[in-house]
Parts: C-alpha cells; sequence; structure tokens
C-alpha cells in the first residue's frame, strides 16, 4: 500500500482514494510482465544447455548450467556477421540518400514559394498513405529492369525519398528564425551554403529522430528483401534468419533460435534502452513511417 | 531574349507592388500578360523544383510509377510462362475475384483486422490510461510494453514459433495444463489465424499506446480535477471528458492499425505460409503467393489493385486527417 502511495503522490488528493485507478495499473503491470515473457524466454533459453532435453525447453526458470554453446552454433550455422553487414549497408545507404533528399525538399516546402506547391504538396503526402510494401509487384519488376535484382541497391532504392522526412524537416526548418537567413544571405550566402550551415545545424533534433524511425523500420524489413534478395550472402538479418529459424526448426534447436534471434534483436534493444527517451518520441512523431 | 526576360521580371516586381493596377496598364494583349506572367512565376520556381527533383524522381519511380505499372499489368497475361504478353482487358481482375483462394484471404484479412485493431487498441487505451503519470515506475513499464515493437516481425515470428510449440512449447507448458485438450495452435484451422493475431497485438499495442499517452497530455488537469468535485466517478470522467478528447486519436490509431493488418503480415511468411488450409492466408500473401511461386504477374497485379482500391476509402479518410496534422501546404 505504501508502494501505491507513493505512486499517486501527485495526483489531486481527493482522487487518491479511488479504486478504479488502482485496478487499470494492477492490470497493465499484470500485462507488462506478460509483454516480457516472450523476451525473457529467449533469454533464458539461450543460455540453456541442450543436455537439458527439449522437455524442459519451456522453463522460464534459467538452468543451474548456463553455457554459451546455443550462441556459438548460432554464430556458425546462420551467417550473422554477414547478415548484419548488409542489414547496416541497407539501413545506412537508405539513411544517407533520404538526408540529401529530405533536406532539399524539406527546405523547398518551408522556405520557397513557387507554382504547383499545393500540387506537389499532395503528391507527396500521397506516398504517406500507398504503403510501399503493397506496390512490391511492380516495382520488383522495375527493380530486375534496371538490373539491380539481388544487389543491396535494389533493396534500398524504393525508399530513397520519403514523404515522412520531409514533412519533418519541412516543420523543422520553418521553426527556425529567418533573420538568420537574412544575415546570411547578406554575407553573400549561396542557397546550398544556407542550407548547409544554417537549417542543417539547428535541426539536427529532427534529423536524429528520422534517423530513429528510418533505421528501425529497415532493419525490420522483411518482405520487400525477400522478393530482391537471392544470393544468400545477400540477405540483410531479417531474412537470413527466417531461413536460420526454418532450418534449426527441423532439428528442433530451439536454444540455437533462440540465440540467433537474441543475436538480430540486441542491437536495436540496447540502443533502444540507451536512447529511450529520444525513442518514444521519435515514434509518436511517426504515425505512418 | 535576355531583354524580354528583364523585362519580365521587372513587370512581375511591378504586379508584387500593386497587383491591382497591373491588369488596367496591360489590357492591350490580357492573354500575352497571362503567359508572361506564367513563365516569370516557373521561372522565379526553379530552384524550388531544383530541390524537389531527387525525391520526385524517386517517387515517381517507386510511387506514382508503380501504381501506373500496376493498372497496366493486370490487363495483360501470358497463356503460358515462356508465352509473350497479351491483352486480356479485366479477366485478371475476375479471374482473383472468383478464386477461393483470394475471397478466403479476403474475408481472413478482414477477420485478422477487426480481431488485432480492436484488442491492441482498447490495450494501448488501458496502457496509456494507467501509465499516464510520468516517474520512473510508469516509464519502466512503458519500456517493457514498447519493446515488441522495436524487434523485426520475424524475430517476433521466431519466439512465437516456440510458444505455441505444440506440447512442449511455452503456452502448452504453462497454460495447456489447465485444458482438457491441448489446442494445436498453428496447425489447427479453426485456430491458427487467431493465433497469429495474438503476435499482431502483442507487437503492436505499445506502439498505439504512445499515441494515446500523446493524446492524454491535452486532457486538461483542471476540467478532471473540477469534474471530480462535481461528484463524477472515474467512469464519468472517462466516458465524458477522456473519451471526447482522445477522439481524434482513436481515429488516427485505427487507420494506422488498418494498414498494418494488410501490410505488416510477415509472420505469415515465416509461420505458417497461408496454411492450414489457407486458414492464415492475408492478402498479401496470396500478391506474394502470385507473384513469386506462380509467376502469375498479371494476377498479382490485379489483386494488388483491388488492394489499393480498397484501401482508398481509408485513404481519402486518413488523407483529410494527416492533412489537417500537417497544416496544409
Amino acid at each position: 500500500m505504501k508502494l501505491f502511495d507513493a505512486l499517486w503522490k501527485d495526483a489531486p488528493l481527493a482522487t487518491r482514494g479511488e479504486i478504479t485507478p488502482k485496478l487499470g495499473f494492477l492490470l497493465t503491470v499484470l500485462l507488462a510482465i506478460v509483454w516480457l515473457i516472450p523476451f525473457l524466454w529467449m533469454g533464458v533459453a539461450t543460455l540453456r544447455p541442450a543436455s537439458d532435453g527439449i522437455n524442459a525447453m519451456a522453463e522460464l526458470m534459467p538452468s543451474l548450467k548456463p553455457t554459451l554453446d546455443n550462441i556459438r552454433d548460432a554464430w556458425e550455422i546462420g551467417d550473422f556477421p554477414r547478415y548484419t553487414l548488409n542489414t547496416t549497408i541497407i539501413c545506412s545507404g537508405i539513411l544517407l540518400v533520404q538526408f540529401f533528399t529530405i533536406t532539399l525538399a524539406g527546405f523547398a516546402f518551408a522556405r520557397l514559394s513557387f507554382a504547383g506547391k499545393t500540387l506537389i504538396f499532395y503528391l507527396f503526402l500521397m506516398q504517406l498513405m500507398l504503403v510501399p510494401v503493397l506496390l512490391i509487384v511492380p516495382n520488383l519488376k522495375l527493380v530486375a529492369q534496371l538490373g539491380l535484382y539481388d544487389t543491396l541497391a535494389g533493396v534500398m532504392m524504393p525508399f530513397f525519398a520519403s514523404a515522412f522526412g520531409t514533412f519533418l524537416m519541412r516543420q523543422a526548418f520553418e521553426a527556425i528564425p529567418t533573420e538568420l537567413e537574412d544575415a546570411a544571405l547578406i554575407d553573400g550566402a549561396s542557397l546550398f551554403q544556407r542550407i548547409r550551415h544554417i537549417y542543417v545545424p539547428l535541426s539536427m533534433p529532427s534529423f536524429s529522430a528520422f534517423a530513429i524511425i528510418s533505421v528501425t523500420s529497415h532493419w525490420n524489413d522483411f518482405l520487400w528483401p525477400l522478393m530482391v534478395i537471392n544470393s544468400p550472402d545477400k540477405r540483410p538479418l531479417t531474412v537470413g534468419l527466417s531461413v536460420f529459424t526454418k532450418t534449426a526448426e527441423g532439428t528442433q534447436a530451439w536454444g540455437t533460435i533462440a540465440a540467433g534471434t537474441l543475436m538480430v534483436i540486441a542491437p536495436l534493444l540496447v540502443t533502444f534502452l540507451i536512447f529511450q527517451k529520444r525513442f518514444i518520441s521519435s515514434f509518436v512523431t511517426s504515425g505512418i513511417k | 531574349m535576355a531583354a524580354t526576360m528583364r523585362s519580365i521580371s521587372r513587370r512581375d516586381e511591378m504586379s508584387l507592388a500593386e497587383p491591382a493596377a497591373l491588369p488596367v496598364a496591360t489590357s492591350a494583349a490580357p492573354r500575352l500578360h497571362v503567359l508572361k506572367r506564367f513563365s516569370s512565376r516557373l521561372k522565379a520556381s526553379l530552384p524550388a523544383y531544383f530541390l524537389l527533383l531527387p525525391s520526385l524522381v524517386f517517387l515517381a519511380l517507386f510511387t506514382y510509377g508503380a501504381m501506373g505499372r500496376v493498372l497496366i499489368d493486370a490487363l495483360y497475361q501470358r497463356a503460358t510462362p515462356k508465352a509473350p504478353v497479351r491483352f486480356v482487358g479485366l479477366d485478371n481482375i475476375s479471374a482473383v475475384l472468383t478464386d477461393p483462394a483470394f475471397t478466403g484471404a479476403v474475408v481472413n484479412n478482414l477477420i485478422y483486422a477487426i480481431g488485432t485493431a480492436v484488442p491492441s487498441i482498447g490495450l494501448a487505451l488501458l496502457f496509456a490510461l494507467a501509465l499516464s503519470r510520468t516517474h520512473a515506475v510508469n516509464s519502466a513499464l512503458r519500456a517493457a510494453l514498447f519493446l515488441p515493437v522495436l524487434i523485426p516481425m520475424v524475430a517476433a515470428s521466431a519466439l512465437f514459433l516456440f510458444i505455441f510449440l505444440p506440447n512442449v512449447g511455452l503456452l502448452d507448458y504453462y497454460i495447456g495444463r489447465l485444458l482438457p485438450v491441448l489446442p494445436n495452435w498453428l496447425g489447427d484451422p479453426d485456430i491458427a489465424l487467431y493465433a497469429i493475431m495474438i503476435i499482431t497485438v502483442w507487437k503492436n499495442a505499445g506502439y498505439y499506446m504512445l499515441f494515446f499517452l500523446a493524446g492524454l497530455q491535452a486532457v486538461p488537469e483542471d476540467v478532471m480535477e473540477a469534474a471530480h468535485l462535481d461528484g463524477a466517478g472515474p467512469y464519468q470522467r472517462f466516458r465524458h471528458i477522456i473519451l471526447p478528447e482522445l477522439k481524434p486519436t482513436f481515429l488516427f490509431v485505427t487507420v494506422i492499425a488498418i494498414l498494418n493488418a494488410v501490410t505488416q503480415v510477415d509472420h505469415v511468411f515465416v509461420m505458417t505460409q497461408g496454411g492450414p488450409s489457407n486458414s492464415t492466408n492475408l492478402v498479401l500473401f496470396y500478391i506474394y503467393q502470385q507473384a513469386v511461386e506462380h509467376y502469375d504477374v498479371g494476377k498479382a497485379s490485379a489483386a494488388t489493385l483491388l488492394t489499393l482500391a480498397a484501401l482508398m476509402g481509408l485513404t481519402a479518410l486518413s488523407f483529410r486527417t494527416m492533412a489537417n496534422r500537417e497544416g496544409g501546404p
């Protein structure tokens, strides 16, 4: 009860006695524990020796003889270093080009007036609605025609323009006082110099918010790379993990599957736990990725 | 040439200074004037177009162009995989509409959409209400509920493959003991679709929670307190103050949840491959099957087209909502 009082100490005095909010809170705590169980199992199963047998596999109590064998097996069976490298290349390649395209387009929408602005704005907005994953069939054909089938560039290309990023940058640029730009203009700074030295440095929080959304969503992309990539050595983590899971499932090597899954999600989880606040606020702005 | 341009730009400057007076001054050739004004405006727009060009090229290739190609591909078909394509009109569309696998996938997808959107939004609201005050305990709980959002659907599927494993899996090991007959979660056509829904709810509730948390910030604390002083209990305050305030959030989250129900179906690929007996076949998986497994681009495009059209109603809705959110051009 003491703990409860502490949690409600900033609630309005008269409402502290109410029971419904506390029941809701208890239910949420229970569900949060349930929500964590798959992660807990993943950790426990990763460290469980194969000698414990299949019947103890579901046990959530950690094994008394923890082992790293599963991690070693996963590392050897699946080509995880290669998959990680491919995913890193894909995510950073997409992000770099996106930074370029969204900065320029965001600046045009924020600071320039031009013919057809409304029309072009809605053209961008349309991309937010037409979820790219629905267009896999025509886009696969185009990627093949461009000679990019089975290449990482083919995986990256459809995401080079981002309406979401453009709108995010537009918003950030609009908040920058025009006086700064005027001063630079008097000093004879060109358009690109003004963008590069005034707008970009002042919009770093928006860039990092966008980077978080972009990297997590492309780190997790599965269907599109599955269709574009054919060679095993070009698979990203998600595709690699699905193939790995299929192989290990056949031999009932659940400890190895848990270890492989852990390796795939560990980078994201660690980054999230470090930059938790930033992640959460970025995801709130994301609405539709 | 240079002289005309200069005169155009000068006229443009005049028009900026006194736009109303100009038509009278140049009444001799109004049409020419409109043309000149247009071209000068175009010229002034060039830097902006230049900045927009990189984005527009990729949007043209992979968004608008893709839509055009779907439309065309849906009208062509090959008699055999090696034969040249020929125009078949609406044959692909009618072939898809009469394909029981497609209609089955549509029905499954509707059940899946409702069965994932309603519980995940409901839970998201519960989580947000319970954790709206910010302190260390609540932050930790929010982080716990948010973790599944971060991980790839494929990774979630790998974990749930074991959770749903018959007899020795996590679910049977702990809960199955209480049931007289152990269900085969992913192997029973009557249950499999609901099993994969559980994964989606687990993965998305924490995401939607964020929007409700943001929405709750807008509920004024003093109104809540005033309502309490007037004798409104927790339920009444929820029903008459919080819910109306969260209406836009509900709309927005519902749109995202439905879009996710169509597009976020990686677990079908990893766990069930649409089976058993097509019971977890969803529209996007059907499209993938037609394109990649049956090499039937015509049918795949027709199914894509139908899905796009079906999402148009939703699109129009979210279009308006989001245009308001973005504040217009």
